[in-house]
């Protein structure tokens, strides 16, 4: 018996209205999860051809929960974005060109070579960049959930973590910390079934991740990962929530990785009718056709879009391309911050 | 100025600090209501309240990792390991996390852990560590460790003010054993500056912590032998200064250095080899390590006492040293 509340499916433009999107929202969410899924197809092209050292590591199916999450974010909370979790970066407004220069190892990049992939992230924007040891983001999103509680601020930050990222102590260490001071703080379970080769029932006991939630002493949802609205509209609940006192809440998006843990894997392990079922699922085309049934999204706006995408792709990655490698002599400059570091806009 | 003890003058940095700065915080385990295993913080819950002096689950993953996001939400935060030891349990939150944000990502990251460290109390395995080398490692971070009441004031409040990470090795052996004179106002005392402890001609001892004492009463009894030692307190040991280090060196062409933390790996070594490969020509014999010994922090008593360098140790080596 799950314990977690099962969160229903979006129906009617009218509901959705409620939940505080309007048309013009709605392209905009279609285009950014366009958006993510373009930004990774060339990627991908990118790496194939040899142009992205390292390696790389797509979200492919999860566009609905990091879209979805974003739009629902307010523009002054922050949030921990992993690597399944594009979409936050460019719902958050990350321009795409500094995203491919990321993955080339470039100079504008935002981590200006430094870290690669989606180890990234634009201050400004409010997020935080990523390490590798995923859960580890979890308590430090909860720090900024701290610092908001502090200092009486309506402000909320958004943990994301993977099914796999909970089977460790920080998730838990996180999530106590939270509970106990019910902190402004939502944490977001993209659980994607497969934590690399690894099976869910290998990563937690429980019926669901999100069921955890109340022994935490906070309310735990299970939403369909690929419905790009009941997440936003969980989001959002969960967002104003902890923006009125209310305390933390888990969000557990149920998807399916749809490709390898990174583009060297082929996901053997997977069954296929597992990729199969899912397919039939694509968070993307889900939206388009729920666009065109509920929000009469007509095939010139399609077409334009789509246009539209690929012209942001070309010039971005053209872009990306001119920028520098860095400088080799920079090598060992910036490990330690001066003063003027903290001139930020959160150090004032 | 005030007599302080060491601990009072943990104490009252941290509460200049804090009367002066409404971004910092405190959050560690029973630091609130109890005021601290060790009674730094009491008090300051009255004072400040309870969501500046923040009573943290036993969770050093979460103190430390809240404290970075804190931190780059623009706070200013000390965290308190209940002892050092403890450090271990927020390792990737210093070393994977803090320590790397600046170079890769440009977030400054200004937290301070405050790591009650050393043994000499029958504290065994788990209470008396001195991990400071571990730290001193790794880029990114920096480590001050103390040794007189003033200088535990000025560099914790150097420490808070930095815009980096910095773990803050408070010698618990020191903490009401070492009384001396504090100035009252708020000042700094730069990070990477020795401290010249005592001045000598023959032998140089570079130390940090609680063994500049043990330097000091070895120092004291070679003076009778007519044998004088220079004593250079490093403060911090990252960054640690080079300089000072080098300029005595040259002063008396032999160098030993002294600390509670095991041999292999530990600080020392850093310093002995930057000494050969920097001042090789300045030196007239080799340079000594006086340390504890490769093995855990032993409790019992005599077992103990055969860990953590004595001032017979110290006096041997610099015999040694003066008669080579």
């Amino acid at each position: 018996m799950a314990i977690a509340r099962e969160a229903e499916p979006v129906g009617s433009l009218k509901e959705v209205r409620e939940a505080g999107l309007d048309r013009e929202d709605l392209l905009a969410v279609y285009r950014n999860m366009l958006l993510t899924r373009g930004v990774e197809e060339r990627g991908h092209i990118l790496y194939r051809q040899g142009k992205i050292p390292g390696s790389f590591y797509t979200g492919r199916g999860n566009e609905a929960g990091a879209v979805g999450v974003a739009t629902a974010m307010g523009p002054n909370d922050v949030g921990t974005p992993l690597h399944r979790d594009m979409g936050v970066h460019i719902t958050r407004g990350v321009e795409p060109w500094r995203i491919f220069a990321q993955y080339m190892g470039r100079a504008d990049g935002p981590t200006k070579g430094r870290d690669g992939n989606v180890h990234m992230a634009d201050d400004r924007l409010g997020l935080i960049a990523m390490v590798s040891h995923l859960p580890a983001m979890l308590p430090v999103a909860v720090g900024c959930a701290l610092a908001f509680r502090i200092r009486e601020e309506k402000r909320v930050a958004v943990g994301w973590f993977g099914e796999g990222a909970s089977a460790r102590g920080d998730c838990h260490e996180a999530m106590t910390l939270a509970g106990t001071r019910r902190l402004p703080m939502v944490f977001v379970c993209d659980n994607n079934q497969w934590a690399y080769s690894t099976p869910t029932h290998l990563e937690y006991a429980s019926e669901t991740v999100a069921d955890r939630a109340p022994a935490y002493g906070f309310e735990g949802v299970v939403v369909d990962g690929t419905d790009v609205l009941a997440v936003y509209r969980e989001a959002r609940r969960a967002i104003e929530k902890a923006r009125e006192g209310g305390g933390p809440t888990l969000i557990e998006c149920l998807t399916l990785r749809m490709e390898g843990h990174a583009v060297h894997d082929d996901a053997f392990y997977v069954p296929k009718e597992m990729f199969e079922e899912w397919a039939k699922r694509d968070p993307i085309e889900r939206f388009r056709s729920w666009l065109k049934d509920n929000a009469d999204l007509t095939d010139e706006e399609e077409d334009e879009i789509a246009l539209e995408i690929k012209k942001i792709m070309n010039d971005a990655i053209k872009r990306a391309d001119e920028s520098p490698m860095p400088d080799p002599s920079t090598v060992a400059e910036g490990v330690y911050a001066t003063p003027e570091d903290l001139d930020t806009p959160h150090h004032k | 100025m005030a007599v302080m003890t060491y601990l009072q003058a943990i104490s009252d940095g941290l509460r200049v600090e804090m009367r002066r700065d409404k971004r910092v915080y405190v959050i560690g385990e029973d630091v609130g209501v109890y005021g601290g295993a060790f009674k730094v913080t009491q008090g300051f819950q009255d004072e400040f309240g309870p969501w500046r002096v923040i009573d943290a689950p036993l969770a050093e993953t979460a103190i430390v990792g809240s404290c970075t996001g804190a931190a780059i939400m623009g706070m200013r935060p000390v965290a308190e390991m209940q002892f050092a030891d403890f450090v271990s349990c927020a390792w990737d939150h210093l070393v994977t996390v803090a320590a790397k944000q600046r170079y890769r990502a440009g977030t400054p990251v200004p937290i301070v852990v405050r790591c009650p460290s050393g043994g000499g109390f029958s504290g065994g395995p788990f209470h008396s560590q001195n991990p400071e080398s571990s730290f001193a490692h790794i880029p990114g971070l920096k480590v001050v460790c103390p040794a007189t009441p003033a200088d535990a004031k000025g560099l914790l409040i150097s420490s808070i003010e930095d815009p980096n990470p910095v773990l803050y090795m408070e010698h618990k052996h020191l903490y009401r054993r070492i009384k001396d004179e504090v100035p009252e106002e708020r000042y700094t005392i730069p990070l990477g500056e020795a401290r010249m402890h005592r001045e000598g001609n023959d032998i140089t001892l570079v130390t940090w912590g609680a063994m500049v004492y043990t330097a000091d009463e070895a120092a004291t009894q070679l003076e009778a032998d007519g044998i004088s030692v220079e004593i250079l307190d490093l403060r911090t040991v990252m960054p640690w200064d080079k300089q000072a280090v080098l300029k005595s060196v040259e002063k008396t062409s032999k160098l030993l250095v002294l600390h509670e933390d095991t041999r292999t790996g530990g600080f020392g070594a850093e310093i002995v080899a930057t000494i050969t490969e920097e001042a090789f020509e300045s030196l007239d014999a080799p340079v000594k390590r006086v340390t504890a010994p490769d093995a855990p922090v032993p409790f019992s008593p005599p077992l103990e006492k055969a860990f953590i360098p004595q001032v017979e140790d110290v006096v041997a080596g610099l015999k040694d040293l003066a008669a080579y």
